[in-house]
Order: structure tokens, then sequence, then C-alpha cells
């Protein structure tokens, strides 16, 4: 009972909607099968599936609110769950935030969903995890590789006559692979909405043949080095710079959008003017929800109806950041009422616009530098400035008249993504990365701190 | 991974949790009865399908977060899971599979038979036949966390009523923003398996956390500070502030019993403080570690590293393997840190978060040292990796998040004694020419190996010739695990003793979060590089 139509989603929501009493209510169907296979020293270590369908119920009673969920539709179970809801609305303290649900919405048809990764069977994932496992054993390479795919829908519905469907299929790879004396390694990641983009067996060739050119990496001093981020890298910097794009929190003075003296660095130049930051639910290469709050967590399960409550939202095309300028900030429903403003939600993915440049062509055009594959551990040491610190891993390389020169030791970095931004050299052809469109990008004076051992 | 109190971080629920009224939470599980019968039938079906071994974990895990920012309470959210989960061996490979909501005999002889079906399935590309170490049954027993008051027969209203005056008492004492949060969570867990053993077990953990804002408008900067509370495997008496819990100084800090409203206010003052503080110049240091911090410099740079299936490689592919090479254990002479360096593992440590009767394979559990004297001596292994390590029988070590997740090889509470010679922090401060005396932990990074790591923290005071000089700001530290644990010259004595803990430490694929307490006296480590993290933008 993974996907069901959008008419059979629509009739229970409306089944589930005519118990109410409440002042408004508003209800969420979702369900998905998540599978997932992981391999370790070139062996299967573990495999599962699970299938789950549930419907989350929200009652608003004045300015109290309470939500139950149930995993059973018939007419009793939807009317028992109904009244729960309301309960617990009744139990609840006011929230003086308290918006009104919306009314009817125009929603996108998004491209997110694939047959050929709906279709997949635990056979089919044996294959990938043995495509992978198999070109490294040939080599006398270790690999830990993991795979999760996702076929889900999920569907909204309120008393304002609102109403939103929409199925989707995820599939994310990834694979480290180390070399038999742990002297060298190398990872790859991919991620897509269809299943047959994948090929196991070459990408894994990208991960064994970092991991070849990496053993005997040769120490470097830390210091200021022009970098090559690959778009994994560049992904995981620019992740808490996407998540802090809201109003309320510079508008409090406490983001790195405040301006001194109050208010928002909106309309402001903030980094390189060669950079625009945008989000489209229907970019073709990575596509995204048509509605606030689908109920999907980041690492694409679908947690049914008793996930993430969103307030039903359309998503639409916005840009964020406009050749170095703030375009556009996001908004709680509550702030946006409150400052007389359009509502504008933060996006659930993001596209970074690039150039026409592939790595390789970022690689001959830098006299020093230093290939980036991807980092670690990153965590945010300054909430002001998004100074951030973490480590490079699994393929870190000097450059040196346009070539690669030789594999070197991991550093720590402590680096802001508004710093990398403004010191932007070259951007390369977007890839996606974790559900993103992000280039490989070369900046200049990218701070390294300390050396690592780690490989 | 670890997943400190920096910032208010929410985690997500557990898979199939579902809202449920308060009141739903006071209710009773399955009899005990009923249990074993469920098991039973799994444990059978599991047999005649093949299975040379079987272990079924019945599971009710009760949640509740009340979190509020301000005046305002934001969100309460009760959550009750419940399912069984049926691990299996057969043809020498494991099998897993969940039921939720699994009430009669059939549903949970269902999962075996799956679970089964899945373990002759990945046989086929198993390399090696799982070796278990043998487990002697215990028959049919129970264990219950010693907890004075169940925070779940707590009035809603009581904990809201807590929230709303810590957030007032944080406003009236110089904060702009506050936001706190209750942690509550209840895992009532009976666990069956082919060996012999019925273990009913019932489980406590708290959190009070809050995080507060002081702006400076003129400047256009901010500053925070978290609360010193530590994640507890008790009940509600840890919020009951009493005056043998608290260690007085520079700041107070916390033992068994904390004083939130104490705390905040202080925090609300410090937060403001930090604004006119130095910032601090970067260079080598001496570095005293309040418990509130060093525990999440123990977690990462200890407890993770000596996992055996990180040291075998197992998690190459997300948390990374260990520096902690098997050929250094074996050579008896590796020197992860100096000669005042003892740390041990413990699983059964009274108010600690890793604290059970049994783990999750039915392992009763135990205590034993992971660095002796200095010297690396043991890892932290279950029964299918004991005999990498020459073991007979398995330390304990395992956990599963939920029924529905499969278990695996988790960190036990893992901790650094207390100095054998007695020792103050006053005594300690005083000897230190040119230090930094931290306390409370912050920024958290260390890479896939465990060498290199960076650790900030919430307050940071100058210690110039064996005084407190005054607060400073923009601190971190960078160091290697083995330089670090080598630099340490004392330790204070076990009148100093104090848990600290993650409530949700993140590993594996798909992840699975587990809590895990840290202890340790205040210690001092020498000639530590420190870095200054300020920066314009």
């Amino acid at each position: 009972m993974s996907i069901i139509s959008k008419e059979e989603a629509k009739k229970i929501l409306e089944k589930a909607l005519s118990y109410s009493k409440a002042d408004e209510m508003s209800v969420s169907l979702g369900g998905g099968r998540t599978s997932n296979i992981r391999y370790a020293l070139n062996s299967v270590s573990s495999g599962g599936e699970s299938d789950n369908m549930s419907l989350l119920v929200t009652a608003g009673i004045g300015k109290r609110m309470g939500s139950a969920t149930i995993n059973e539709f018939n007419d009793k179970a939807l009317e028992r769950t109904v009244r729960r809801a309301e309960e617990i609305a009744r139990l609840a303290p006011e929230n003086p935030e308290y918006m009104p649900m919306i009314g009817p919405q125009t929603y996108l048809e998004t491209p997110m969903y694939s047959e050929n990764t709906a279709k997949m069977d635990s056979e089919f994932r044996a294959q990938v995890a043995f495509d992978s496992v198999d070109a490294c054993e040939q080599k006398n390479l270790s690999a830990a590789g993991f795979m999760q795919d996702t076929t889900g829908f999920s569907a909204i519905a309120n008393s304002k006559g609102l109403f939103g469907y929409n199925k989707a299929t995820s599939v994310d790879f990834s694979v480290t692979v180390r070399t038999a004396d742990a002297t060298g390694s190398g990872y790859v990641t991919r991620d897509f909405n269809d299943i047959s983009k994948l090929k196991t067996r070459s990408v894994t060739g990208i991960a064994m043949q970092k991991a070849l050119a990496s053993t005997n990496a040769r120490a470097l001093e830390p210091g200021k080095y022009t970098v090559i981020l690959e778009p994994t890298a560049m992904g995981t910097l620019l992740q808490s710079m996407m998540s802090g794009m809201d109003t309320r929190l510079a508008d409090e003075g406490r983001s790195f959008l405040s301006k001194k003296g109050g208010g928002t660095r909106l309309g402001e130049k903030l980094i390189d003017e060669r950079v625009t930051i945008y989000s489209d639910p229907m970019n073709l290469e990575a596509p995204s929800e048509p509605f606030a709050g689908e109920g999907r967590n980041r690492t694409g399960s679908f947690l049914g109806g008793g996930g993430a409550v969103g307030d039903g939202r359309p998503q639409e095309k916005i840009t964020w950041f406009e050749n170095g300028v703030v375009k556009n900030m996001s908004y709680s429903r509550f702030w946006a009422d409150k400052k007389g403003v359009k509502a504008t939600p933060s996006p659930t993915g993001f596209i970074m616009a690039g150039g026409s440049q592939s790595l390789a062509d970022l690689i001959k055009s830098t006299d020093k530098g230093i290939l980036v594959t991807r980092l670690w551990y990153v965590r945010m040491v300054d909430p002001k400035t998004l100074l951030q610190t973490g480590l490079t891993r699994d393929g870190t390389f000097y450059i040196e008249n346009g070539q690669i020169k030789f594999p070197i030791k991991n550093f720590r970095f402590n680096e802001s993504a508004v710093i990398v931004l403004n010191n932007v050299e070259a951007l390369g052809t977007p890839m996606r990365v974790g559900g993103n469109l992000i280039p490989p990008v070369k900046a200049r004076d990218f701070t390294f701190t300390s050396l690592s051992d780690a490989v | 991974m670890g997943m400190g109190a920096a910032g208010i971080l929410l985690p997500n629920l557990p898979a199939f949790s579902r809202p449920v009224s308060p009141e739903a939470l006071l209710e009773p599980g399955l009899d005990v009865a009923v249990k074993k019968r469920l098991a039973d039938a799994a444990m059978n079906a599991a047999k005649s399908k093949g299975a040379s071994y079987t272990d079924v974990r019945i599971g009710r895990y009760l949640n509740q977060f009340v979190i509020t920012r301000e005046d305002k309470v934001q969100n309460i959210v009760n959550t009750e899971s419940y399912g069984v989960g049926v691990r299996v061996i057969a043809d020498g490979c494991w099998g897993f599979a969940a039921v939720v909501d699994a009430k009669s005999e059939a549903d949970t002889a269902q999962a075996a038979e799956k679970a089964v079906a899945i373990a002759k399935a990945n046989a086929k590309l198993m390399k090696q036949p799982v070796q278990l170490a043998a487990q002697k049954g215990y028959g049919e027993v129970s264990w219950k966390a010693p907890i004075k008051r169940n925070a779940f027969e707590v009035p809603i209203k009581e904990k809201v009523d807590l929230l709303l005056s810590v957030n007032d008492a944080a406003l009236k004492n110089g904060a702009n923003y506050v936001n706190s949060v209750l942690f509550m969570v209840n895992e009532q867990k009976y666990f069956a398996s082919s060996d012999g053993t019925y273990a009913d077990q019932d489980i406590h953990r708290i959190w009070p956390i809050f995080n507060v804002t002081a702006i400076d408008p003129k400047s256009g900067k901010f500053e925070t500070r978290n609360a010193l509370s530590a994640p507890m495997g008790m009940g509600y008496e840890y919020l009951q502030a009493n005056p043998a819990d608290k260690v007085t100084g520079i700041t107070t800090r916390y033992n068994k019993g904390y004083d939130m409203l104490e705390d905040v206010t202080a925090a609300a003052k410090q937060a403001r403080a930090k604004h006119t503080a130095k910032s601090v110049e970067a260079g080598k240091y001496d570095l005293v570690l309040d418990p509130s911090h060093l525990w999440l410099t123990i977690h990462e740079s200890v407890g993770h590293p000596l996992e055996l299936d990180r040291v075998l490689g197992y998690e190459a592919n997300f948390a990374g393997t260990s520096f902690a090479t098997l050929d250094k254990w074996q050579s008896k002479n590796f020197n992860y840190g100096s000669k005042q360096v003892n740390l041990i593992a413990d699983k059964t440590q009274v108010g600690s978060l890793g604290a059970v009767g049994y783990d999750d394979e039915g392992v009763a559990t135990k205590k034993w040292d992971l660095v002796k004297d200095g010297t690396l001596v043991n890892y932290q292994a279950i029964r299918d990796q004991v005999h990498i390590i020459g073991e007979k029988e398995s330390q304990g070590c395992c956990y599963a998040d939920s029924w529905s997740s499969v278990q695996f090889q988790r960190m036990a509470n893992v901790s650094l004694a207390a100095g054998k010679t007695p020792l103050s922090v006053q005594d300690m401060i005083k000897d230190v020419k040119k230090g930094i005396y931290i306390i409370g932990d912050g920024s958290f990074s260390i890479d896939q190996q465990r060498y290199n790591f960076q650790f900030g923290g919430q307050l940071f005071y100058e210690i110039k010739d064996g005084q407190i000089a005054g607060m400073l700001k923009d601190v971190a530290y960078q160091s290697n695990t083995q330089e670090f644990w080598n630099s340490c010259v004392a330790v204070c004595d076990e009148n100093d003793y104090r848990l600290g803990g993650s409530f949700f430490d993140g590993k594996g694929q798909p992840p699975q979060s587990s809590a895990v307490s840290h202890g340790s006296s205040t210690a001092r480590f020498n000639g530590v590089n420190v870095i200054n993290t300020a920066r314009k933008i």
C-alpha cells in the first residue's frame, strides 16, 4: 500500500474532514516504501525495507492546535482520530502566533516521480551492491557503500478547501573505496529521482581512481590556498547558508543576514556578482516538492503524515541571491503577516548557477591550488559570520601548472561560505548533489588551519 | 558523531512514532506474559524455518518534548511508538524484519519468517558466516532505572511553568531571546532470545536545555550561552535543585540535581558580558577543562575511535574508521595518553544515559578498562565481534534506537577516571601560568579517523599566573587525539567528578541515535593550540 492515487487520497482526506467539529482542520496523508542495502569490506552487511502510510489530523480551536495520527483508514478510525486531535487541541496552551489555515492553492506538477525507481526490487538492489563491490575486488580495493531508495506520495487538504497531491521517487547512493593497506581513500555520491540514471559500476570507478591516486599523500603547510571545491564539498558548505535565509532571525539581530543597527541585508550585495542561487521545483535535473512541508525528511524517506507538518504554501521559482545581491528571504506566515509582506516559504532544494567549464577545465586553469572531493564533520563555529570548521576527506590533491601533482594529507578548515563566495575565481558546470544543483567552485584564500593524519 | 547542546537542535522522531495525548503515555504497555508469548511465537517460527539463532525485541518508546521561546509554548510533542523487531541468523547470515503494532502471535511469527528469508537471500553475498560469542540465558529477568519521580507523571503544566519562568528570568537578566526545551524519554523494552533470556527493562532519560541570546544593536553582533545541564538517565528529580549537587566557582555547575533557574540567570548575564570580553590571542595555552566541556572531547576522541566496528571498517562510508588500529592494541604499549589518563567503559553507572541491565542482544552489562595508565588495553564490542579481540564473551554494547532498527555496536558510557591524589580545581588553576579555563560544550568537529579535532565551549576564562584574569571570547582549540591525551598533566579528584553526555548521538546508515554519558573531573592539558574564531563578513 505504498502509493495511492490522487483520487483515492482525496477521498480519504475529505472523509476525515467531514468529521471535524473544530474551528478549522487540516489533514495530510503520506505513504511510501523505503528500502536500503548496505555493504562494507566488500560484503553486504545489512538490508531492509519498510512500508508505511499514515494520516495526520491537525485541529485548530481558537488559537490552540492539536494533532493526532493513524494508520488505519476505515470510517471509525478516521472519526476517532479527528476526535483525538480535537481533544489534544483543547488541552494545548494558546499559541499567540497561531495563524489561520490557508485556502485553496494552485500547485506545480513537479517531475519527481519515476516508474523505474518505483519498480525496483531487492534483487536489483543486490545487483547494485554487487557491481560496486565487484569492480573494487578486481583491483584489490575495499568498498563500503549504501543505497537507499524511496517511492512515496503525499496529499494535503484542509477545511478551507485546500487540496494538493504529489508523488515522488528518489535514490541516494554513496561509496567509499579504500586501498588494501588503508593509505588511500576515495568517495563518490550520486542521487536521482530515476534509478536508471545511476550506473554504480562506473560511478564506483571514480571513487576507486581517487583511492588509488591518494596513497602516499604529502603534507602541505596549513594556510590560505586557492581551492577547487567539487560540488559535493561546495554543497556541504552551502547548507547552513541556504537554511539560514529566515527573515525573523535576521530582524531579531541573530543571523548572518542581520544588518548593523537593525533590519536585514536584503538588497545588499553580499557575495561575488557571478553568484546566483535560486530554487525551482520544476527543474528537470533536481525537482523539488510543490508544497511546503510535504513530510519528506532530509534522507529522502517518507515519514508519512506523521512527519514534518507543513502549512501547504505553494513552492515556486524564487531567486535568493542574484548577481551577489540578497534578492529574497524566507518568512514564517506569522512574521510575514506582522510585516505585511508575502510569506515566501524556505526552499526544499536550491540551484547555484555555474558556468560551462568542466572540473578538468578548472584544474587546467589553476597555477597552484588544492582539489577538494568532500568536506566532513562540518560544524558551525560562529553563526554571526557563518564561520564553519570541518575537514577534507577521501581525495585531496595538490594542483600545479594546471595539473594534479600529488595527493596531500587532509586539512582542517575554518571558513565561511560567505567569504568563499566573495573569493570566487571561477564556476564550473552544476551537478546534482543531495537534491540540489551545485557547480564546482574555484575560490582563492580558503583558510586551512591544521593538518590531519586521517585517511 | 555527536550532537551536543550547541543551539537547540530538535531530533527526527523515531520511525512510526505517533502523536498521542499526554495521558496515553501513562497507560501501561503489554503485560510481560503477553510479551513472552509474542516472543516465543517469533522464535519458534524462525527456528522452524531454519534459523540457528533468534532474538526478539518488543519495544514501546515514549517521548515527550516541551518546546518554548520567551513567553510562548511553541510545541508540546507526545509520541508513542510500539512494535516488534526480529533478528535471526540463518545460513550463517543476519536477517532482520520488524512489524509495527504487532499484537498477535501470527504478526511476530510472520516477521520472523521474513527475517529468515532475508538472511538466506543475503547469505549468497556473504564472505564469512557470523561468529556469535556464546551467551548464557538468564531466564526471566527485569531491570528498572532507579528513578525517583517519573517525568511522564509530572503534569504538563508544571513543566510549562518551569520553562516559562526560566525564559522570564533570562529576559529579566539581559537576554533578548531565549529558547528552552525539556526532552523526556522512556524506553520500555522486552528482549527475548533463543539463548533463553527474557529481559523486561524500563529506561528513563531527561534533558532540560536552553539557549539565551544577547544582541548588541550598535555593533550588529550577538552572543549566546547554552545551559550547563547534562542529559541524565534520571527522572524528574534531576530538576530538583539540591545545594549538595552544586559546584560553586567562577560560575555554578551541577552534578545530579540541576537548578535551571539559577543557571539561566547566570547565562543571561554571561551572554551580555561576552560582548565586552577580550577576543583571544591565538597561541599555545594550558587548558583547564570542566567536566561540562570535557565530556564531548572524551566522546569524540576516545568513545568513537575505540568502537570495534569502526576499527574494522564497517562504518567506512559514513562515520569513518579509526586511528586506533588492532596492531596498536596488540603492541600493548600504545600510549593513548599520559600516565594520568585512565579511560573506562561502563554500562552500569547509576544515573548515566547508557546504564541498562542487559544490552539489546541479551548480555548483562559490565565495566571495563579501555586505556589504563595511558596505554590502550581494549575496545567496545558486541557478540559477533568479540572473537576478533580474543574475548570469550561480549562487552554488552549492542543497541537499537527503535524496535524497527537493527541493533548494532554503540558506545558504552566512556569516562575519564578521577585523579587518585587529592586535587581541587582551585589548586589546579593556581599552578597555571598562561591558560584558559573552559566550561560547557560548544562547536565540535573531528576527522573520520579521530586524529584531528577542534572544540569550542560556552565560557572561557583567561588564567594568568595562577589567577583567573577575566572572560575571553572567540576561542577554539585544535589538537590531535594522541598528542592531546598525552598532554594531560593532572586530573582533579573524585569530589569534582560529574557526568556530561550526548542525548542524540548519531551513527550508522540509515542513521540511528543513542544516548551516552561521559564522566570526568576537571583536567589540565598543557600547551594546546588555540585559534581565534572571529571573522568579518
